[in-house]
């Protein structure tokens, strides 16, 4: 999205660059604009700050595992796979 | 075999030097110990990666498995030109792919193709914002709510749930990119390498991905009164 030069941008606007924003993949006059926006927007502040807060939330899902069943299926299906290549 | 293009692709991209160097080296040897290590070490997040696709454990299980066999076997292919987890995270997508197909899980695929191509789509419904005739147009109609308690909220398992059944909703090229960056935390460079996506294009289906995910959170930790009365 191209936004046009010369006049503020909208919250509407604001919601689809949060991540170019986040992501640190703005110039210089586009991260002014944002930023400028982001001052006078209470709203649009509370809305990235949720867009931090879901993006922490996804990093404290806790890690899955195979159970030790299916490792030991894997570790046997290894030492076939020694065997062969050997 | 696009299994193998993707994976040449991600090698020839110029990825940082692999931690697993030195386990990989053993497992050339045959070292068990070596290969019970690597098996701990991304067992984890290739079994995240798998069961975004599939639709029991135990299937992502088995996929899980064949990942690792496949790897075993393409072990004098991979040239250690990207990171192993790169390559191993490019196999197992294709294998839960297919697999996740035959299951059933996956959509006819005309829609599949056309929900693939993805790009499409605001980050929010339209209605949040005010209209052309608007006070100002374009500027929060419905501005979001700040949630209450997130930090406890955020953490309890009935959150959790929320999270992974959005990003299961998900078309699955947003599902891959948000659950390789921001569950298992790996930066854009090796997503766009195990996915083979442009820069833009990670970064457009990260951004659609999280906005349904923002918004799937938002309306369990506060529901718009008019749901509430639905």
């Amino acid at each position: 999205m191209t936004p046009r030069q010369d006049r503020m941008l909208t919250c509407q606007e604001m919601v689809e660059l949060v991540t170019d924003y986040l992501e640190g993949r703005m110039d210089d006059d586009a991260r002014a604009r944002f930023e400028e926006h982001v001052a006078e927007c209470d709203a649009c502040t509370l809305y990235i700050e949720q867009m931090r807060m879901t993006i922490v939330a996804l990093g404290h899902i806790p890690a899955e595992s195979i159970s030790p069943e299916a490792e030991e299926e894997l570790v046997a299906a290894f030492r076939n796979w020694r065997q062969e290549t050997a | 075999m696009p299994e193998e293009e993707g994976a040449r692709r991600a090698e020839g991209a110029g990825a940082p030097a692999d931690p697993d160097a030195a386990l990989l080296e053993r497992l050339r040897r045959g070292d068990e110990d070596a290969f019970r290590a690597l098996v701990e070490e991304h067992g984890p997040f290739l079994m995240r990666l798998v069961m975004m696709h599939v639709p029991s454990r135990a299937i992502a299980e088995e996929v899980v498995q064949d990942t690792w066999l496949a790897a075993l076997n393409g072990l004098d292919r991979f040239e250690g030109r990207s990171m192993l987890r790169t390559w191993l995270a490019s196999i197992a997508l294709n294998k839960a792919r297919t697999r996740g197909t035959r299951e059933g899980r996956i959509l006819p695929f005309a829609l599949l193709r056309r929900r693939y191509e993805e790009g499409g789509g605001p980050a929010l419904d339209p209605d949040r914002f005010q209209g052309k005739r608007g006070e100002r147009p374009g500027w929060w109609a419905s501005p979001p709510v700040a949630w209450e308690d997130p930090q406890s909220r955020l953490e309890a398992n009935e959150t959790r749930d929320v999270l992974l059944r959005a990003i299961r909703d998900l078309p699955p090229r947003q599902r891959e990119v948000i659950t390789l960056r921001d569950i298992s935390g790996w930066d854009a460079e090796e997503v766009r390498n195990a996915l083979d996506l442009s820069e833009t294009n990670q970064r457009v289906l990260l951004h659609r991905a999280r906005s349904k995910v923002r918004a799937a959170l938002e309306e369990h930790l506060n529901p718009q009164p008019e749901e509430a009365i639905r």
